[in-house]
């Protein structure tokens, strides 16, 4: 069973809606125990680091979430906020983030040339897939996902960049390093091409 | 690189969907789980839907009608409609809905979009913004709770609704609405030079050209209602979506003239 992490921030109704359509079986939980029993794990999100942080740490699910992760390596998706606080630190915020990934998120910045352009960065984009990936094992096409979001990550290692996108300059649109994944799009806002994703996460083996 | 994107808005009454035309003689135009699913398969950018009648009839958001709505809608999908509390808006998140339109309760109430934006972020708070021109060409902000025009200024009451923390803007022409005439490029041009979130332009859309025009105007997303919903010269509806190449081909080649023009 796939745990949708509930720690209040945003809409998991609508990936508990996507995995269904794709599939799997999913149930969302604050739970320590849930968690505990997962099989893979979503971290969704909308809203801010600090709040996301905070949240996690109220319903004491940071000691669990390192242990299903780096110790047992159960696969994990965080979506959006939920791959962004995979990251050591944001500019958003002051609290640490959960560190699985060596980097951090910082807020768009453009030079003159790209000042005209809006944040958040908000739409339909595409990506350019940089290296082997289950997430994009089969996907179709010059695939396009819905994004929304002001901030992105930076990874350190660039073995954990899965796919970049151009917004003013290449950010980071998803990662992976082993069973941690992440996309800063919503899959489960993205037609086709995020169900194929989402049932590409639920196949994984573990 | 980012696509403009076009967005069916539909407009709910007793449960069914219906269109306007200048926010007046609704016309039923279907079932709204049928259309969601339409425009499912026509794979359409994003999708918004107004109950029209729930701050009007002073009552809630129908939650039940929303979730089965939303669990049919793989598309970024936005609410609004009677909405005047946080726990209404966290209520929605967790039904699947990714925005919500706030409108009166912003007019009413400017501290509400600030809560709201602090609790969700300002990515999923969209404050809608009805305009009306009067005899003399000036427009205003029209409250169409009242059916009134009021006395405030689009272009201020967006900036002023922008530093609240709204993260994006419909600007919905009273006087086009329905009417295929084409976006009232002016207030688009004023308001979206304004703000730095995006402006949606809503309001006479007949045909693809509009929405270059409304994006040549500054428009970040173009919306429209019957557009989506009629066909035709006897309007008969049907509900449709142009074809993403079409689209593509008419708006690509425009963003990249936008970003020369910015240089």
């Amino acid at each position: 069973m796939i745990v949708v992490i509930d720690y209040k921030m945003g809409n998991i109704g609508s990936i508990i809606n996507m995995i269904k359509k794709a599939g799997g079986e999913a149930k969302f939980s604050p739970e320590q125990d849930q968690i505990e029993d997962a099989e893979k794990l979503i971290l969704p999100g909308v809203g801010s680091f600090d709040a996301g942080m905070q949240n996690l740490t109220k319903l004491g699910l940071i000691d669990v979430l390192r242990k299903k992760v780096l110790k047992d390596k159960i696969p994990i998706l965080g979506v959006c906020l939920g791959m962004q606080l995979f990251m050591e630190r944001s500019e958003e915020g002051v609290l640490p983030g959960l560190g699985f990934i060596s980097g951090s998120v910082v807020r768009f910045k453009f030079d003159k040339k790209n000042a005209h352009l809006r944040i958040p960065h908000m739409g339909w984009d595409s990506v350019e897939v940089k290296k082997e990936s289950p997430l994009f094992s089969s996907m179709y096409e010059d695939p396009v996902f819905y994004f929304v979001h002001s901030y992105h990550v930076v990874c350190n290692n660039v073995g954990d960049v899965l796919s970049t996108t151009i917004y003013g300059y290449d950010f980071v649109s998803s990662l992976q390093r082993e069973n941690i994944f992440g996309t800063q799009f919503h899959p489960e806002k993205s037609h086709k091409y995020g169900l194929k994703l989402l049932q590409n996460f639920i196949k994984l083996a573990y | 690189m980012l696509m403009t994107r076009v967005i069916p808005v539909l407009l709910l009454k007793n449960g069914g969907l219906v269109k306007t035309v200048k926010f007046k003689d609704p016309t039923y135009v279907g079932d709204p789980i049928n259309a969601v699913k339409i425009f499912n398969d026509k794979e359409v950018d994003e999708l918004l839907i107004i109950d029209v009648e729930a701050t009007k009839e002073k009552r809630e958001p129908n939650f039940e009608l929303v979730s089965r709505i939303s669990r049919e809608a793989f598309m970024p999908f936005g609410y609004g409609g009677g909405i005047k509390s946080l726990e209404e808006i966290t209520q929605m998140f967790r039904l699947g809905v990714e925005k919500v339109s706030i409108n009166s309760i912003a007019i009413k109430d400017p501290d509400f979009v600030k809560k709201a934006a602090e609790i969700c972020g300002s990515q999923s708070v969209v404050v809608s913004i009805d305009v009306k021109m009067d005899e003399f060409g000036n427009h205003w902000v029209f409250d169409y709770v009242n059916n009134t025009t009021t006395k405030l200024d689009p272009v201020k009451f967006a900036v002023s609704i922008e530093k609240n923390g709204a993260g994006e803007i419909i600007l919905n022409s009273v006087d086009r609405d329905g009417t295929f005439s084409g976006y009232d490029t002016d207030i688009i041009k004023m308001v979206s030079e304004s703000v730095r979130i995006p402006v949606i332009a809503m309001g006479g859309a007949s045909k693809i050209e509009d929405f270059v025009k409304a994006v040549e105007a500054g428009a970040s997303a173009v919306a429209a209602g019957s557009f989506f919903v009629f066909h035709g010269k006897h309007r008969a509806v049907l509900i449709t979506y142009p074809n993403k190449d079409e689209l593509k081909k008419a708006l690509s080649r425009l963003s990249i003239q936008n970003s020369e023009n910015a240089f």
